[in-house]
């Protein structure tokens, strides 16, 4: 059993973080990232081609980072590839011991860095849930019968902030429907949304891990709101940031996410956190020692 | 209808650099609607090649250029005019275009137009996507909007979470296909419908080229109950 699900089903408070595999091979500096965190957080999980960005993929490195002894998370978009490579891509994590996935339906092609790709599309996040399940059941969608099959804990994302939410509670229900048994969400910064959304998904059969973005600069947060779906930040943290200073704007949105994460925590807002650091992966270590974690 | 625009007259004239007689065919169907192909557009184009030095021994509109055997017989009024020609140059869809081809075999015919996309006039000039021809048709549970093309992942199940304001993550001009189907499902009272898991969608019925013979069909249904 993988030990993020073994945290979240023993209803302690799970830790992850986020890792984007770098554009190129070397891996040193992620590693470098990756060992002040084994102990500290539960699971690592790994982007597949973050926002369509081309990189190195998703699968070759939560090997690296198992081998360095972090727990990975594979991430599964339907952005890139058919049912076939899909499939194959979770019988190669299977091969590895990989044992948590992961599946979104990806940002589009046009939004990254080579949008002139054809998006692929296949199956949707709820297809890439339920192809889990099958080869977990030991056949492929087409009923073969498999020789050794993977055994993954399964997740999906959500937007608490999405409007009208309907759309998304409706979507999550379905994920959870499809095999979903934990959700990492849209980064949050208004502890009222987070309340609200408890309120709406307390009943569902499933663990939230919170998602969290330390905010670097002022302009990063107004850029957020702007232009990042799902993302708003309130205007009095964006003051509380602007006041400090540029030289402390970074230690201060550490500080913020700390003071977030424990807030979250002391009214059970959720069933953990998964924490985002988008390329300050060194930062980690930092926000979980103000969150007391 | 089938949406199309005029392509560039640079690529046109390139299409022509070795020709010196043309005849010009347009379609007086969606190409006309589309100001791409009907009369207007065909005498625009026969004065423009006329400027670059072409000289246009005719040129007819077919009604319309995708039927192969109503083409055949409406191209014969232009007989000797393509058989004088280096090449004809059509204005219809791409579909028009290669109905033209299979009736004129030992002729070069080039296309004048883009062919954009299946969808609808929104108003005079103004066309909006609305059909992939999936081989499947979903509107049936989506209250009459289209997830294979409205939304730009095709998605089947739902929303992805990247629209903002009830637009897209690719483009703010659009709107995001699964907020217009959640508002439209409530109107209609169907909001269930959302919450049904649908089957991965079978995209071998989207395999090209696809063919349909009715009178073959029908013969095998009765085969079938016989």
């Amino acid at each position: 059993m993988s030990l993020l699900r073994e945290t979240l089903e023993s209803g302690k408070f799970a830790v992850t973080t986020e890792m984007a595999p770098p554009k190129g091979t070397d891996l040193s500096h992620l590693v470098e990232c990756a060992k002040p965190l084994v102990g500290r957080v539960h699971a690592a999980n790994v982007t597949d081609f973050q926002s369509a960005v081309m990189r190195t993929t998703s699968l070759a490195t939560c090997k690296i980072l198992k081998d360095v002894g972090l727990e990975p998370v594979l991430q599964m978009t339907g952005r890139d590839r058919n049912r076939i490579a899909i499939q194959g891509e979770m019988l190669s994590a299977g091969v590895f011991g990989i044992k948590n996935m992961l599946a979104l339906t990806g940002d589009h092609t046009v939004v990254g860095d080579h949008p002139q790709a054809k998006g692929v599309f296949d199956l949707d996040c709820i297809g890439i849930l339920q192809t889990a399940e099958t080869l977990m059941d030991g056949k492929d969608l087409v009923g073969n019968e498999l020789k050794g099959s993977p055994e993954f804990y399964l997740g999906a994302s959500v937007t608490p902030e999405y409007a009208p939410i309907e759309i998304q509670l409706m979507k999550m229900q379905k994920k959870i429907n499809a095999g979903a048994k934990f959700f990492q969400t849209q980064a949050v910064y208004d502890i009222e949304h987070m309340r609200e959304f408890r309120k709406l998904t307390r009943h569902m059969n499933c663990k939230v891990l919170a998602g969290i973005v330390p905010l670097k600069s002022p302009g990063m947060a107004k850029f957020m709101t702007a232009n990042v779906p799902g993302i708003f930040v309130p205007d009095n943290q964006i003051e509380r940031l602007r006041a400090v200073g540029k030289e402390n704007w970074v230690s201060e949105g550490i500080k913020m996410a700390g003071e977030f994460i424990r807030q979250l925590r002391e009214e059970d807002l959720c069933d953990g956190v998964h924490i985002m650091a988008i390329g300050a992966e060194e930062n980690v270590p930092a926000i979980l020692d103000e969150a007391g974690l | 209808m089938i949406i199309s625009e005029n392509k560039p007259m640079s690529e046109i004239l390139g299409f022509l650099k070795n020709a010196e007689k043309v005849v010009l065919v347009g379609c007086n169907q969606c190409a006309a609607t589309c100001k791409s192909g009907g009369t207007e557009e065909v005498l625009k184009m026969k004065e423009a090649l006329e400027s670059e030095g072409k000289t246009v021994l005719g040129y007819t509109i077919l009604d319309p250029a995708c039927n192969l055997l109503k083409s055949k017989k409406d191209l014969k009024a232009l007989k000797t005019e393509i058989a004088d020609a280096d090449a004809v140059l059509s204005l219809a869809c791409g579909d028009g275009t290669q109905t033209i081809v299979k009736n004129l075999k030992k002729k070069a015919v080039y296309p004048a137009n883009n062919t954009m996309f299946i969808g609808e006039t929104k108003r005079v000039g103004e066309f909006e996507e609305a059909c992939k021809a999936c081989g499947q048709c979903e509107l049936g549970w989506t209250g009459g909007i289209c997830p294979v093309t409205v939304c730009a992942k095709g998605l089947i199940n739902g929303a992805c979470g990247g629209a903002k304001n009830g637009k897209c993550e690719i483009s703010q001009e659009n709107d995001c296909a699964w907020v217009m189907i959640y508002e439209r499902l409530k109107e209609i009272d169907q909001l269930d419908n959302l919450l049904e898991m649908r089957p991965m969608k079978d995209y071998s019925k989207q395999n090209n080229p696809r063919y349909l013979n009715i009178k073959q069909k029908q013969q095998q249904k009765a085969s079938a109950k016989a």
